[in-house]
């Protein structure tokens, strides 16, 4: 056992009891898995929607909005949650705000438009924390992840943006569902489309700035589109895909904070690492299985 | 058909226009379709075919005149409608199921967390298993409901859609382009499928199509849309060489088969109409 005298010697022991007792000796690794199990919920909640919706590239660029938004409260000595939740829920409005093509469907049209807001971004983040000159490692935290320092504040301002997140989430669900599989049909029977796209991309935006305070603005796909990739591929039945999409991606970010904690490399490598991991299985698994059922169900198809 | 009591029609354009952005697409339209009658809605494409299907559902709304929908202005009677709109494919790397595409025309306009394994053990939850296994068989698609939708044939598609449209036991389908990228035999088997709801689920079905030939011989009527307006009859009274030749003003002969069937020849076909219509 390491005592006080120890601390920051953490050592994988291979004996689970023991290691799971380190894991929660800290206060600060404590506050890591509270906000690492909200956001892996909200994450692959959200996520599922968002890959059906085809909208990951907008998700994407919503946490490099975040990016800057993060990096300039810092630098004006406020939480940096604030910042992620503000700059990510700002830029959703604004692309809800975008003119659609009349097919509507996802972000093809503005795509340079969203690439440009990305690119934009990212430099101001850049100035950002070249204007503050802290820690070094700030900018690598804020784009890669990092899990040192999340304080009790921030672990409530993630867990009530969650919870009102998969709330809203919860209430449009089904007609969401509807909107995203067949909007021309949905509309034409009163469901206001166009009201729960902006919903669902403000929804996306505090996602996506709740995961980057995770993984890091760059690697939020490892937590909004790996699980629920990897759940789609192995069911078509949306109940399971979506209860799996949550599980997949608990566990991973559960796994990724834990080798963290006892590794000399980031989380945020970690849990992207975990996630398409579990991406190639679920690929891998659907392959053969498919073969399977051919090899099964061939002669059925002829007799039927 | 001749009905021996009137009741009201179910669609009614009386006096109707519509206008996007400032092209007026038709105006002047008075066209009634009687309850139980299988009507279909021709002509060439870009001359507002789906608009007209869309003004009935109250999306498209008019710029002059009135639409009323089994009785109600456009869009209040939307639950006692089945749309199936103009298609579009679903995505090959769709992963959802047939059925649960069906399901939704039962009750996706519902706020809320759908909880099928809840749902089931109540008496409504069964009644709805039923209905949704009742339709399937219904456009016999029960075979392959469970494959992810992505991964069907268009035919396959478009039996499940029109389950879809026809689960919730609509007075009213609306059904735009229902046999466009299929191949013969599939347009033969889906209109011989419509025709059949039409009949024995006592469906009223406005369909827009722009080959007249595999729906003609189940038509109770025809409307035909073309130079800005529409003109309405029995398919024996519309359909001439005369008639057609003057609307697409081109020469289009109708033709009498042995059996005395009537089959189009010489209509635009949809390629070469759409390019005469790329330069809007």
């Amino acid at each position: 056992m390491t005592g006080p005298a120890t601390v920051g010697q953490t050592r994988l022991s291979w004996n689970l009891p023991g290691d799971l007792h380190q894991l929660v000796a800290y206060h600060f690794m404590v506050n890591a898995f509270e906000v690492g199990t909200v956001t892996a919920v909200v994450a692959g909640a959200i996520g599922w929607f968002m890959v059906l919706r085809r909208q990951s590239f907008a998700g994407h660029t919503l946490a490099v909005v975040a990016f800057p938004g993060a990096a300039g409260a810092i630098w004006l000595g406020l939480n940096a949650a604030v910042g992620y939740f503000g700059f990510a829920a700002g830029a959703a409005l604004v692309f809800a705000a975008l003119p659609r093509s009349p097919s509507g469907k996802g972000f093809s049209e503005e795509s340079a438009v969203i690439g440009t807001v990305q690119a934009m971004a990212l430099a101001a983040g850049f100035l950002f924390v070249s204007l503050y000159r802290g820690f070094l490692d700030s900018l690598t935290g804020l784009l890669f992840g990092s899990f040192l320092g999340v304080t009790d504040g921030q672990v409530l301002l993630v867990a009530l943006v969650g919870l009102a997140s998969l709330a809203a989430l919860g209430l449009m669900a089904r007609p969401l569902f509807f909107a995203t599989v067949d909007e021309d049909v949905a509309r034409a029977r009163g469901v206001p489309v166009r009201l729960l796209s902006t919903v669902f991309l403000l929804v996306l935006g505090l996602a996506a700035a709740e995961v980057s305070q995770v993984t890091g603005s760059l690697l939020v796909f490892a937590l909004l589109v790996m699980p629920a990739a990897a759940a789609q591929q192995v069911t078509a039945r949306p109940g399971w895909s979506f209860t799996l999409t949550v599980l997949l991606s608990l566990v991973v970010t559960w796994l990724g904070l834990a080798a963290a904690y006892f590794s000399i490399y980031p989380v945020g490598f970690f849990v992207t690492t975990f996630g398409f991991a579990t991406y190639l299985l679920a690929v891998g698994s659907r392959g053969l299985l498919a073969r399977r059922g051919r090899q099964v169900r061939g002669p059925l198809v002829v007799a039927g | 058909m001749t009905h021996s009591r009137q009741p009201d029609p179910v669609v009614a354009f009386a006096g109707a226009a519509v206008r996007l952005g400032n092209r007026t697409i038709w105006s002047d339209v008075d066209l009634e379709v009687p309850a139980g009658e299988f009507v279909a809605v021709l002509g060439p494409n870009g001359v507002g075919k789906s608009t007209l299907i869309k003004a009935a559902l109250g999306v498209v709304s008019l710029s002059a005149g009135q639409v009323r929908v089994l009785g109600e202005p456009p869009g209040g009677a939307s639950r006692r409608i089945g749309y199936l709109p103009q298609r579009r494919s679903f995505e090959p790397g769709l992963r959802v199921r047939g059925l649960d595409v069906v399901r939704l025309g039962l009750d996706g306009d519902r706020w809320g967390i759908p909880l099928p394994l809840l749902a089931r053990r109540s008496a409504r939850g069964r009644e709805k298993e039923t209905r949704l296994a009742e339709v399937l068989d219904l456009v016999d698609a029960s075979r392959y409901a469970g494959r992810p939708i992505g991964e069907l044939s268009g035919g396959e598609q478009q039996r499940l859609l029109i389950a879809q449209a026809l689960v919730r036991r609509p007075e009213l389908l609306l059904l735009d382009e229902p046999l466009d990228s299929l191949d013969l035999p599939n347009q033969g088997a889906v209109a011989a499928l419509i025709s059949r709801i039409c009949r024995e689920e006592d469906v009223t079905v406005l369909l827009v199509a722009h080959d007249v030939n595999p729906i003609l011989p189940y038509l109770d009527r025809v409307v035909y849309v073309a130079q800005g307006g529409v003109l309405a009859g029995p398919p024996a009274e519309v359909i001439t060489s005369q008639t057609l030749s003057r609307l697409y003003d081109t020469p289009i002969e109708v033709l009498e088969t042995s059996e005395g069937r009537l089959v189009v020849v010489g209509q635009p076909d949809a390629a070469a109409t759409h390019a005469g219509h790329h330069h809007r």
